[in-house]
Protein backbone atom coordinates (compact mmCIF):
# COMPACT_ATOMS: atom_id res chain seq x y z
CA UNK A 1 0.00 0.00 0.00
CA UNK A 2 1.19 3.53 -0.74
CA UNK A 3 1.90 5.96 2.08
CA UNK A 4 -0.69 8.54 3.09
CA UNK A 5 -1.32 11.07 5.81
CA UNK A 6 -4.01 10.14 8.31
CA UNK A 7 -6.36 12.66 9.94
CA UNK A 8 -9.24 12.24 12.38
CA UNK A 9 -12.23 14.46 11.62
CA UNK A 10 -13.93 16.08 14.60
CA UNK A 11 -16.97 17.40 12.69
CA UNK A 12 -18.40 17.51 9.18
CA UNK A 13 -16.89 20.99 8.71
CA UNK A 14 -13.51 19.81 10.00
CA UNK A 15 -13.57 16.79 7.65
CA UNK A 16 -14.29 18.97 4.63
CA UNK A 17 -11.68 21.55 5.62
CA UNK A 18 -9.07 18.81 5.90
CA UNK A 19 -10.20 17.34 2.59
CA UNK A 20 -9.86 20.73 0.92
CA UNK A 21 -6.31 21.16 2.25
CA UNK A 22 -5.16 17.75 1.00
CA UNK A 23 -3.72 17.46 -2.51
CA UNK A 24 -5.70 14.28 -3.27
CA UNK A 25 -7.54 13.42 -0.09
CA UNK A 26 -10.30 10.91 0.52
CA UNK A 27 -12.88 10.53 3.26
CA UNK A 28 -12.97 7.11 4.89
CA UNK A 29 -16.14 5.89 6.62
CA UNK A 30 -16.07 2.14 7.37
CA UNK A 31 -13.28 1.54 4.87
CA UNK A 32 -14.71 -1.77 3.68
CA UNK A 33 -14.25 -0.79 0.04
CA UNK A 34 -11.61 1.91 0.22
CA UNK A 35 -9.02 -0.05 2.26
CA UNK A 36 -9.08 -3.14 -0.03
CA UNK A 37 -8.85 -0.77 -3.01
CA UNK A 38 -5.81 0.96 -1.48
CA UNK A 39 -4.17 -2.39 -0.75
CA UNK A 40 -4.44 -3.27 -4.41
CA UNK A 41 -2.96 0.12 -5.25
CA UNK A 42 -6.05 0.98 -7.26
CA UNK A 43 -6.41 4.08 -5.09
CA UNK A 44 -3.58 6.28 -3.91
CA UNK A 45 -4.99 9.07 -1.76
CA UNK A 46 -2.48 11.56 -0.38
CA UNK A 47 -4.55 11.93 2.78
CA UNK A 48 -7.22 9.90 4.51
CA UNK A 49 -9.74 11.78 6.62
CA UNK A 50 -11.37 9.35 9.04
CA UNK A 51 -15.05 10.00 9.79
CA UNK A 52 -15.12 7.25 12.44
CA UNK A 53 -15.36 9.75 15.30
CA UNK A 54 -18.42 11.61 13.96
CA UNK A 55 -20.99 10.20 16.38
CA UNK A 56 -23.64 12.72 15.27
CA UNK A 57 -23.78 11.00 11.88
CA UNK A 58 -24.69 7.70 13.50
CA UNK A 59 -28.22 6.69 14.29
CA UNK A 60 -31.68 5.92 12.96
CA UNK A 61 -34.80 8.06 13.39
CA UNK A 62 -38.33 7.37 12.23
CA UNK A 63 -40.23 10.62 11.78
CA UNK A 64 -43.07 11.84 9.56
CA UNK A 65 -43.34 8.62 7.57
CA UNK A 66 -39.61 8.53 6.89
CA UNK A 67 -36.73 6.42 8.14
CA UNK A 68 -33.72 8.74 8.40
CA UNK A 69 -30.39 6.96 8.68
CA UNK A 70 -27.22 8.87 9.56
CA UNK A 71 -24.40 8.45 7.04
CA UNK A 72 -22.06 6.72 9.52
CA UNK A 73 -24.67 4.17 10.61
CA UNK A 74 -23.30 0.68 10.11
CA UNK A 75 -25.03 -2.12 8.19
CA UNK A 76 -25.16 -4.06 11.47
CA UNK A 77 -27.17 -1.27 13.11
CA UNK A 78 -29.65 -1.00 10.23
CA UNK A 79 -30.08 -4.78 9.99
CA UNK A 80 -30.83 -5.06 13.71
CA UNK A 81 -32.82 -1.86 14.25
CA UNK A 82 -36.29 -2.61 15.64
CA UNK A 83 -37.47 0.67 14.06
CA UNK A 84 -36.25 -0.27 10.56
CA UNK A 85 -37.61 -3.81 10.88
CA UNK A 86 -41.01 -2.38 11.74
CA UNK A 87 -41.12 0.49 9.22
CA UNK A 88 -39.33 -1.00 6.17
CA UNK A 89 -38.50 -4.66 6.87
CA UNK A 90 -36.99 -5.10 3.38
CA UNK A 91 -34.37 -2.45 4.18
CA UNK A 92 -33.29 -4.40 7.27
CA UNK A 93 -33.13 -7.56 5.17
CA UNK A 94 -30.96 -5.76 2.61
CA UNK A 95 -28.55 -4.41 5.23
CA UNK A 96 -28.31 -7.84 6.86
CA UNK A 97 -27.24 -9.37 3.57
CA UNK A 98 -24.33 -7.04 2.81
CA UNK A 99 -20.91 -8.74 2.94
CA UNK A 100 -20.57 -10.81 6.10
CA UNK A 101 -21.03 -10.13 9.84
CA UNK A 102 -17.54 -8.63 10.25
CA UNK A 103 -18.01 -6.33 7.27
CA UNK A 104 -21.40 -5.24 8.62
CA UNK A 105 -19.78 -4.10 11.89
CA UNK A 106 -17.67 -1.60 9.93
CA UNK A 107 -19.37 -0.73 6.64
CA UNK A 108 -21.68 2.29 6.57
CA UNK A 109 -24.64 3.42 4.47
CA UNK A 110 -22.99 6.74 3.61
CA UNK A 111 -19.82 5.04 2.42
CA UNK A 112 -21.75 2.60 0.27
CA UNK A 113 -23.88 5.26 -1.39
CA UNK A 114 -21.02 7.73 -1.88
CA UNK A 115 -18.96 5.02 -3.57
CA UNK A 116 -21.80 3.80 -5.82
CA UNK A 117 -20.24 0.44 -6.57
CA UNK A 118 -22.22 -1.12 -9.43
CA UNK A 119 -22.83 -4.22 -7.27
CA UNK A 120 -23.55 -2.55 -3.92
CA UNK A 121 -26.92 -3.36 -2.31
CA UNK A 122 -27.98 0.00 -0.86
CA UNK A 123 -28.33 1.84 -4.21
CA UNK A 124 -31.21 -0.52 -5.15
CA UNK A 125 -33.11 0.55 -2.00
CA UNK A 126 -32.29 4.24 -2.51
CA UNK A 127 -33.90 4.10 -5.96
CA UNK A 128 -36.60 1.59 -5.07
CA UNK A 129 -37.89 3.62 -2.15
CA UNK A 130 -37.24 7.00 -3.75
CA UNK A 131 -34.94 8.09 -0.94
CA UNK A 132 -33.44 11.54 -0.43
CA UNK A 133 -29.68 11.88 0.02
CA UNK A 134 -28.90 14.64 2.53
CA UNK A 135 -25.52 16.31 2.25
CA UNK A 136 -23.79 19.21 3.97
CA UNK A 137 -25.03 21.41 1.10
CA UNK A 138 -28.42 20.18 -0.13
CA UNK A 139 -30.88 17.35 -0.55
CA UNK A 140 -30.57 15.14 -3.64
CA UNK A 141 -33.45 13.03 -4.95
CA UNK A 142 -32.58 9.40 -5.63
CA UNK A 143 -33.54 9.74 -9.29
CA UNK A 144 -30.86 12.36 -9.92
CA UNK A 145 -28.14 10.87 -7.71
CA UNK A 146 -26.61 7.88 -9.57
CA UNK A 147 -24.71 9.07 -12.64
CA UNK A 148 -22.55 6.15 -13.78
CA UNK A 149 -19.85 3.70 -12.77
CA UNK A 150 -18.63 4.92 -9.35
CA UNK A 151 -20.08 8.30 -10.32
CA UNK A 152 -22.70 10.23 -8.36
CA UNK A 153 -24.17 13.72 -8.22
CA UNK A 154 -21.90 14.54 -5.25
CA UNK A 155 -19.67 17.52 -5.96
CA UNK A 156 -16.19 18.27 -4.66
CA UNK A 157 -16.45 19.32 -1.03
CA UNK A 158 -19.83 17.66 -0.61
CA UNK A 159 -20.45 14.90 1.89
CA UNK A 160 -23.46 12.71 2.67
CA UNK A 161 -24.80 13.29 6.18
CA UNK A 162 -27.95 11.14 6.10
CA UNK A 163 -30.29 9.18 3.86
CA UNK A 164 -34.04 9.57 4.25
CA UNK A 165 -36.22 6.66 3.11
CA UNK A 166 -39.99 7.19 2.77
CA UNK A 167 -41.84 4.30 4.42
CA UNK A 168 -43.44 2.12 1.72
CA UNK A 169 -46.75 0.26 1.96
CA UNK A 170 -44.86 -2.92 1.12
CA UNK A 171 -41.41 -3.66 -0.20
CA UNK A 172 -39.05 -6.52 -0.93
CA UNK A 173 -35.38 -7.00 -1.81
CA UNK A 174 -33.86 -10.02 -3.45
CA UNK A 175 -30.38 -10.53 -4.82
CA UNK A 176 -28.51 -13.18 -6.71
CA UNK A 177 -25.06 -13.16 -5.11
CA UNK A 178 -22.03 -13.66 -7.30
CA UNK A 179 -20.89 -17.08 -6.07
CA UNK A 180 -17.35 -16.07 -5.06
CA UNK A 181 -17.52 -12.46 -3.90
CA UNK A 182 -21.15 -12.61 -2.71
CA UNK A 183 -21.68 -9.13 -4.13
CA UNK A 184 -24.99 -8.73 -5.93
CA UNK A 185 -24.71 -10.05 -9.48
CA UNK A 186 -28.21 -8.61 -9.68
CA UNK A 187 -30.27 -7.21 -6.81
CA UNK A 188 -33.79 -5.83 -7.14
CA UNK A 189 -35.67 -3.68 -4.63
CA UNK A 190 -39.41 -3.48 -5.29
CA UNK A 191 -41.57 -1.01 -3.39
CA UNK A 192 -45.25 -0.13 -3.41
CA UNK A 193 -44.85 3.49 -2.28
CA UNK A 194 -47.35 6.23 -1.64
CA UNK A 195 -46.53 7.61 -5.09
CA UNK A 196 -46.65 4.42 -7.13
CA UNK A 197 -44.53 1.35 -7.74
CA UNK A 198 -40.76 1.74 -7.85
CA UNK A 199 -38.19 -0.88 -8.82
CA UNK A 200 -34.50 -0.25 -8.14
CA UNK A 201 -31.91 -2.53 -9.74
CA UNK A 202 -28.27 -2.97 -8.73
CA UNK A 203 -25.50 -5.18 -10.14
CA UNK A 204 -26.91 -5.28 -13.64
CA UNK A 205 -25.69 -1.95 -15.05
CA UNK A 206 -22.80 0.49 -14.56
CA UNK A 207 -24.79 1.97 -11.68
CA UNK A 208 -28.16 1.37 -10.06
CA UNK A 209 -31.19 2.18 -12.23
CA UNK A 210 -34.98 1.87 -12.22
CA UNK A 211 -36.69 -0.88 -14.20
CA UNK A 212 -39.59 1.18 -15.54
CA UNK A 213 -41.10 -1.70 -17.55
CA UNK A 214 -41.42 -3.78 -14.40
CA UNK A 215 -42.85 -0.78 -12.55
CA UNK A 216 -45.54 -0.42 -15.23
CA UNK A 217 -46.38 -4.13 -15.07
CA UNK A 218 -46.59 -4.09 -11.27
CA UNK A 219 -48.78 -0.97 -11.31
CA UNK A 220 -51.37 -3.04 -13.19
CA UNK A 221 -50.95 -6.14 -11.06
CA UNK A 222 -48.71 -6.33 -7.99
CA UNK A 223 -47.97 -10.04 -8.34
CA UNK A 224 -44.75 -12.05 -8.74
CA UNK A 225 -45.76 -13.23 -12.21
CA UNK A 226 -46.42 -9.71 -13.46
CA UNK A 227 -42.78 -8.85 -12.66
CA UNK A 228 -41.36 -12.17 -13.81
CA UNK A 229 -42.81 -12.03 -17.30
CA UNK A 230 -41.30 -8.64 -18.18
CA UNK A 231 -38.42 -8.98 -20.63
CA UNK A 232 -35.52 -6.64 -19.85
CA UNK A 233 -33.31 -5.39 -22.69
CA UNK A 234 -29.69 -6.47 -22.23
CA UNK A 235 -28.21 -3.49 -24.10
CA UNK A 236 -25.76 -1.57 -21.90
CA UNK A 237 -25.85 -4.09 -19.05
CA UNK A 238 -22.72 -5.48 -17.39
CA UNK A 239 -21.07 -8.54 -18.86
CA UNK A 240 -18.18 -10.48 -17.32
CA UNK A 241 -16.95 -14.03 -16.75
CA UNK A 242 -19.66 -14.54 -14.13
CA UNK A 243 -22.58 -13.66 -16.37
CA UNK A 244 -23.39 -12.13 -19.75
CA UNK A 245 -25.55 -9.04 -20.17
CA UNK A 246 -28.38 -11.33 -21.38
CA UNK A 247 -28.07 -13.46 -18.24
CA UNK A 248 -28.17 -10.38 -16.02
CA UNK A 249 -31.18 -9.02 -17.93
CA UNK A 250 -33.00 -12.28 -17.26
CA UNK A 251 -31.97 -12.19 -13.59
CA UNK A 252 -33.55 -8.74 -13.19
CA UNK A 253 -37.02 -10.16 -13.93
CA UNK A 254 -36.41 -13.23 -11.77
CA UNK A 255 -35.16 -11.22 -8.78
CA UNK A 256 -38.05 -8.74 -9.23
CA UNK A 257 -40.49 -11.66 -9.16
CA UNK A 258 -38.96 -12.97 -5.91
CA UNK A 259 -38.83 -9.49 -4.39
CA UNK A 260 -42.55 -9.04 -5.05
CA UNK A 261 -43.24 -12.40 -3.41
CA UNK A 262 -41.23 -11.22 -0.40
CA UNK A 263 -43.13 -7.91 -0.34
CA UNK A 264 -46.39 -9.89 -0.29
CA UNK A 265 -45.11 -11.83 2.69
CA UNK A 266 -44.11 -14.97 0.81
CA UNK B 1 2.14 8.40 14.18
CA UNK B 2 1.58 7.36 17.74
CA UNK B 3 -1.25 4.96 18.50
CA UNK B 4 -2.48 3.76 21.88
CA UNK B 5 -5.05 1.09 22.57
CA UNK B 6 -5.85 -1.65 25.03
CA UNK B 7 -4.97 -5.10 23.75
CA UNK B 8 -6.15 -8.11 25.76
CA UNK B 9 -6.64 -5.91 28.80
CA UNK B 10 -3.18 -4.33 28.72
CA UNK B 11 -2.29 -0.87 27.44
CA UNK B 12 -0.20 -0.91 24.26
CA UNK B 13 1.21 2.01 22.34
CA UNK B 14 3.69 2.40 19.52
CA UNK B 15 4.85 4.63 16.72
CA UNK B 16 3.43 3.27 13.46
CA UNK B 17 3.04 4.33 9.84
CA UNK B 18 -0.51 5.41 9.02
CA UNK B 19 -0.77 2.53 6.53
CA UNK B 20 -0.03 -0.11 9.18
CA UNK B 21 -3.00 -2.45 9.32
CA UNK B 22 -4.25 -3.53 12.73
CA UNK B 23 -3.24 -7.12 12.00
CA UNK B 24 0.30 -6.00 11.12
CA UNK B 25 0.44 -3.99 14.32
CA UNK B 26 -0.73 -6.97 16.39
CA UNK B 27 1.59 -9.47 14.75
CA UNK B 28 4.72 -7.45 14.02
CA UNK B 29 4.77 -4.79 16.72
CA UNK B 30 3.14 -6.64 19.59
CA UNK B 31 4.24 -10.12 18.47
CA UNK B 32 0.73 -11.45 18.95
CA UNK B 33 0.96 -13.91 16.09
CA UNK B 34 -2.15 -15.88 16.99
CA UNK B 35 -4.17 -13.63 14.68
CA UNK B 36 -3.51 -14.89 11.15
CA UNK B 37 -3.47 -13.28 7.73
CA UNK B 38 -5.12 -15.64 5.27
CA UNK B 39 -6.26 -13.71 2.22
CA UNK B 40 -5.48 -10.07 3.03
CA UNK B 41 -8.54 -9.16 0.92
CA UNK B 42 -11.32 -9.07 3.56
CA UNK B 43 -12.71 -12.43 2.60
CA UNK B 44 -11.33 -15.27 4.72
CA UNK B 45 -11.79 -14.02 8.29
CA UNK B 46 -8.60 -15.63 9.70
CA UNK B 47 -7.65 -12.19 11.05
CA UNK B 48 -10.90 -11.68 13.01
CA UNK B 49 -10.44 -9.90 16.36
CA UNK B 50 -12.90 -8.05 18.58
CA UNK B 51 -12.77 -4.25 18.65
CA UNK B 52 -14.88 -2.79 21.46
CA UNK B 53 -16.78 -6.08 21.45
CA UNK B 54 -17.47 -6.26 17.70
CA UNK B 55 -15.90 -8.95 15.50
CA UNK B 56 -13.87 -7.15 12.84
CA UNK B 57 -11.40 -8.20 10.14
CA UNK B 58 -8.12 -6.78 11.38
CA UNK B 59 -6.63 -6.80 7.86
CA UNK B 60 -9.14 -4.13 6.82
CA UNK B 61 -8.69 -1.48 9.46
CA UNK B 62 -5.66 0.68 10.14
CA UNK B 63 -4.05 0.53 13.56
CA UNK B 64 -4.44 4.31 13.84
CA UNK B 65 -8.21 3.90 13.49
CA UNK B 66 -8.17 1.89 16.73
CA UNK B 67 -6.87 4.75 18.87
CA UNK B 68 -8.32 4.30 22.36
CA UNK B 69 -10.09 1.06 21.40
CA UNK B 70 -10.35 -2.13 23.36
CA UNK B 71 -8.96 -4.95 21.21
CA UNK B 72 -9.33 -8.62 22.06
CA UNK B 73 -7.31 -11.26 20.19
CA UNK B 74 -7.21 -15.05 20.45
CA UNK B 75 -4.37 -14.69 22.99
CA UNK B 76 -6.67 -12.81 25.34
CA UNK B 77 -9.40 -15.46 25.60
CA UNK B 78 -7.97 -17.96 28.06
CA UNK B 79 -8.14 -16.84 31.70
CA UNK B 80 -5.76 -18.15 34.38
CA UNK B 81 -4.70 -21.07 32.24
CA UNK B 82 -8.30 -22.05 31.53
CA UNK B 83 -9.52 -22.06 27.93
CA UNK B 84 -12.48 -19.91 26.91
CA UNK B 85 -15.64 -22.09 26.50
CA UNK B 86 -15.46 -21.55 22.72
CA UNK B 87 -11.83 -22.72 22.63
CA UNK B 88 -12.77 -25.68 24.83
CA UNK B 89 -15.58 -26.57 22.42
CA UNK B 90 -13.28 -26.42 19.38
CA UNK B 91 -10.94 -28.79 21.26
CA UNK B 92 -13.77 -31.15 22.29
CA UNK B 93 -15.27 -31.29 18.80
CA UNK B 94 -11.97 -31.28 16.92
CA UNK B 95 -13.13 -28.11 15.20
CA UNK B 96 -9.99 -27.74 13.14
CA UNK B 97 -7.81 -29.48 10.62
CA UNK B 98 -4.70 -27.49 9.71
CA UNK B 99 -5.58 -24.82 12.27
CA UNK B 100 -4.86 -21.77 10.15
CA UNK B 101 -8.40 -20.37 10.13
CA UNK B 102 -9.02 -21.41 13.75
CA UNK B 103 -8.25 -18.13 15.57
CA UNK B 104 -10.70 -16.30 13.29
CA UNK B 105 -13.29 -19.06 13.61
CA UNK B 106 -13.11 -18.93 17.41
CA UNK B 107 -13.39 -15.13 17.52
CA UNK B 108 -16.29 -15.18 15.02
CA UNK B 109 -17.90 -18.06 16.91
CA UNK B 110 -17.95 -16.07 20.14
CA UNK B 111 -19.55 -13.14 18.32
CA UNK B 112 -22.18 -15.43 16.76
CA UNK B 113 -23.11 -16.96 20.11
CA UNK B 114 -23.34 -13.52 21.72
CA UNK B 115 -25.91 -12.49 19.12
CA UNK B 116 -27.70 -15.85 18.92
CA UNK B 117 -28.13 -17.55 22.28
CA UNK B 118 -29.44 -20.84 20.88
CA UNK B 119 -28.68 -20.79 17.16
CA UNK B 120 -29.71 -23.43 14.66
CA UNK B 121 -27.12 -25.13 12.49
CA UNK B 122 -28.43 -23.15 9.53
CA UNK B 123 -27.89 -19.86 11.39
CA UNK B 124 -24.32 -20.75 12.32
CA UNK B 125 -23.47 -21.80 8.76
CA UNK B 126 -24.97 -18.58 7.42
CA UNK B 127 -23.18 -16.44 10.01
CA UNK B 128 -19.86 -18.04 9.04
CA UNK B 129 -20.13 -16.54 5.57
CA UNK B 130 -17.07 -14.38 6.22
CA UNK B 131 -14.83 -17.16 7.58
CA UNK B 132 -13.25 -19.57 5.15
CA UNK B 133 -11.72 -22.93 6.12
CA UNK B 134 -9.62 -24.07 3.22
CA UNK B 135 -9.49 -27.62 4.62
CA UNK B 136 -13.30 -27.46 4.29
CA UNK B 137 -13.54 -28.64 7.89
CA UNK B 138 -16.79 -26.80 8.51
CA UNK B 139 -18.73 -29.72 9.96
CA UNK B 140 -16.90 -29.79 13.29
CA UNK B 141 -16.41 -26.02 13.36
CA UNK B 142 -20.19 -25.58 13.18
CA UNK B 143 -20.65 -28.29 15.83
CA UNK B 144 -18.14 -26.54 18.10
CA UNK B 145 -19.91 -23.17 17.79
CA UNK B 146 -23.32 -24.76 18.33
CA UNK B 147 -22.33 -26.67 21.46
CA UNK B 148 -19.95 -24.19 23.16
CA UNK B 149 -21.03 -23.75 26.78
CA UNK B 150 -21.45 -19.99 26.71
Amino acid sequence: MYQFEYHRATSVEDALAKLKKASDGKLVAGGMTLIPTMKQRLAQPSDLIDLGGLKDLRGIKVEGGKVVIGAMTRHFDVANSADVKKAIPALAVLAGGIGDPMVRYRGTIGGSIANSDPSADYPAAVLGLGATIKTNKREIAADSYFKGLFETALEAGEMITAVSFPVAKRAGYMKFPQPASRYAMVGVFVADTGSGIRVGVTGAGPCAFRAKDIEAALAKSFTPDAAGTVKIASKGLNSDIHGSAEYRAHLVSVMAKRAVAQALGG
Amino acid sequence: MKVSMTVNGKPASAEVEARTLLVEYLREHLRLTGTHVGCDTTQCGACTVHINGDAVKSCTIFAVQCEGANVLTIEGLAKDGKLHPMQESFKENHGLQCGFCTPGMVMAGIDIRRRHKNPTEETVRHELEGNICRCTGYHNIVKAILTAKM
